[in-house]
């Protein structure tokens, strides 16, 4: 089989901090650098991408000498926790921006969807729609006709086809705008997450989408996902990433594996400028989420205080509490140092992405606040099969005791 | 999906500066109709009086001239009646304003759309200056409309062999504004500030034209200055054509011209550039 994708020595570089303030000067010294042949004085090598130290340079490498190979009519799967350059990745293999090393070649035509209905406009009607989003994806006009009726019919919305967007549900939406992107004739189909909306049954139509397309058309696919049950039931090969370097390559099966014992004692901070919360951090241990924290501060803590909330991927709270809601079963004792480990029984959480924000203080006043300081992965907590999880809606799994009194 | 089954492919980190993507941009024309089309569409459903609109900002500006240039002033304008003159000259003056200035804020304007997908970004300034044709068509038609009421009263005015130049004046006011205008976009994604400047820049420039007033009335000391930009000589051949007043020389366009497609490469050379990495700064 042939090569489709072939990335080497990729490496990208983001620039940290405010920028537009001073640049012009940065810039300057940047062609004085360029002129006398030196190295760009702001492309410090040995930086790495991690979130939890700052650097000391504000350049960070999102991506650093990635080298790899994809063959044609392979579904690869890129797993790794936020912020592993994932997403980086998936822009320079859709040409939304450019590498700053390095180079990728292939063969044949990229489609991308990095997010479901981009260019979208609510005051056109369905039929406008999906010829605009086509051609953005870049189809011709006469292949969005021919494929006009199967897109129609893929997103079930017949009935308003003639009716502007602004007036669909957020669910018959977003099926029209994955419906063109599925009909797109390419050879390589690169997708980012974007299952992550619409409900289940949807969900699973473009996962069984995806599925045809690599296994039926014999296209490449590139699946970015956090959603570990869909890398496994759909790819062939997986890639996962870690710090902006590719960590390993291999069957899907072993590359989760890798993943999830990885994450399993990730999720810390250390906040060593801070007077009072200096170190901080969440596991999941089996079917249980743990909270640690060390506290250490110049003035007597009469309760010391730690609230926390967890939230979803996209920040609204699920659940959290405080010591003075639900007061521990030990005795308070006023201090100025110490440490607090919060087991939360039965959080039931499903698979995906959850952040912690905390608070702490003396039991009056919050003296520290850190707003989704972590974010974390939850799998297989609570042990489910696929009927289940197609079945359950939201965060969090219940469970349920179902009462009936018939009257027959 | 065989037709495109040997589309061999390459990213890097910088491409050649010559490279201007024309053929790239050629393989999406479809989008570009479509983008015309759906800002067309768009204002016509956002507003109740629709085209309207794009006759009541050129006949209150050439009513405000009138009166402040033509009355209060008593600028000349060449034996012409006072509104067809400033009509001339605003009607193909908004044209030129409306790309640049569209232009100027493509990347803020799009940055949501440029940051989840590919296609040659110089699409979206061809589709400004495409869609923005139809205003100039419409407001256009207004100017005649003018002509022909002036002409019924019995106002002096002629057509001259000029007029055969109008689709040229067109494309090369619809060049420079885009031209001028993508190298202003491409540096306000890295100077903000620069944004600021162009909405009044461009009033000002405009009186750097002959819109309110004839050359042959301009001040001897500043008249190299109007005659260095290359509007100047496109509005007084467009004046030229449709009234018979205004001076047309054939180096003074030729200057435009030479003007208008160093500004046009330069700016889709600049724009090409600053696209590449342009979503990793906003």
């Amino acid at each position: 089989m042939s090569i489709a994708i072939k990335v080497e020595k990729l490496s990208k570089a983001y620039q940290l901090g405010e920028i537009g303030t001073g640049t012009i000067s940065r810039d300057l010294e940047r062609w004085f650098a360029r002129v006398r042949g030196k190295e760009d004085p702001f492309l410090k090598i040995g930086q790495t991408n991690d979130r939890t130290n700052k650097g000391t340079s504000d350049i960070v490498w999102s991506l650093k000498d990635i080298d790899f190979e994809i063959k044609q009519g392979e579904a690869v799967g890129v797993i790794g926790r936020n912020g592993a350059g994932k997403s980086t990745l998936l822009k320079i293999l859709s040409r939304v921006t450019a590498p700053t090393r390095g180079r990728i070649t292939g063969k044949g035509r990229i489609a991308s969807l990095l997010e479901v209905g981009t260019g979208f406009h609510p005051e056109l009607t369905g039929k406008e729609n999906i010829y605009l989003n086509g051609a953005i994806l870049g189809m011709r006009k006469k292949e969005i006709k021919r494929k006009f009726a199967e897109i129609v019919e893929f997103a079930g919305v017949e009935r308003y086809i003639d009716t502007p967007v602004k007036r669909y549900s957020s669910g018959m939406y977003v099926r029209l705008a994955f419906a063109v992107a599925a009909h797109l004739q390419s050879e390589i189909l690169i997708v980012d997450e974007v299952l992550a909306v619409g409900d289940a049954e949807f969900q699973n139509k473009c996962l069984g989408k995806i599925k045809d397309v690599s296994e039926g058309e014999g296209r490449t696919v590139l699946f970015v996902s956090h959603n570990m049950a869909a890398v496994s039931r759909l790819c062939t090969e997986a890639i996962l990433m870690d710090k902006g370097c590719l960590k390993q390559i291999g069957k899907p099966k072993e590359i989760i594996e890798v993943y999830t014992s990885i994450n399993g004692n990730a999720n810390e901070v250390v906040l060593p400028d801070n007077p009072y919360l200096q170190y901080l951090s969440i596991n999941q241990v089996q079917d249980e989420l743990e909270i640690s924290c060390e506290y250490s501060s110049d003035i007597t803590l009469n309760i010391p205080c730690l609230g926390f909330v967890i939230s979803d991927s996209l920040g609204n709270p699920i659940f959290g509490t405080n010591p003075t809601y639900q007061p521990p079963v030990q005795k308070m004792l006023p201090s100025k140092k110490g440490t607090i480990k919060v087991r939360i029984k039965q959080p039931k959480l499903l698979n995906g992405i959850y952040g912690l924000s905390v608070w702490f203080g003396d039991g009056k006043s919050d003296f520290v606040r850190l707003k989704d300081v972590l974010t974390f992965e939850i799998i297989n907590m609570v042990l489910y099969d696929k009927e289940t999880y197609a079945h359950t809606s939201g965060p969090v799994s219940t469970i349920v005791d179902w009462n009936y009194n018939f009257h027959l | 999906m065989s037709e495109n089954s040997e589309h061999l492919w390459e990213i890097k980190p910088k491409s050649g500066l010559l490279d201007l993507k024309l053929k790239d941009t050629w393989e999406y024309r479809d989008l570009l109709l479509l983008l015309v089309r759906r800002d067309f569409v768009s204002f016509y459903k956002q507003t109740i009086l629709g085209p309207i609109w794009f006759f009541i900002q050129p006949l209150l500006t050439t009513i405000m001239f009138t009166f402040v240039f033509g009355n209060l002033a008593g600028i000349s304008t060449d034996g012409l009646p006072k509104p067809l003159f400033y009509m001339a000259g605003i009607t193909a003056w908004n044209y030129f304003a409306d790309c640049l200035t569209k232009t100027s804020t493509v990347f803020k304007d799009n940055a949501g759309i440029f940051g989840k997908v590919y296609f040659p970004r110089l699409i979206m300034p061809l589709s400004i200056v495409v869609s923005n044709l139809v205003r100039f068509g419409v407001q256009f038609l207004l100017f005649l409309g003018v002509m022909i009421f002036y002409a019924v009263k019995g106002a002096e005015f002629h057509f001259t062999w000029a007029i055969s130049l109008f689709p040229l004046v067109v494309i090369l006011m619809a060049a420079l504004g885009l031209g001028a205008g993508m190298i202003i976009s491409a540096m306000t994604t890295k100077y903000r500030d620069l944004a600021f400047l162009i909405t009044f820049g461009i009033q000002l420039l405009m009186y750097a034209t002959t819109v309110i007033f004839p050359l042959s009335a301009a001040p001897e000391k500043y008249r190299w200055l109007i005659e260095l930009n290359p509007m100047t000589s496109l509005i007084e051949t467009f004046r030229y054509g449709f009234l018979g007043r205004g001076s047309f020389s054939w180096s003074s366009i030729g200057y435009s011209a030479l003007a208008t497609i160093v500004l046009l490469v330069g700016g889709i050379i600049i724009f090409n550039k600053v696209e590449k990495n342009f979503v990793d700064t906003v």
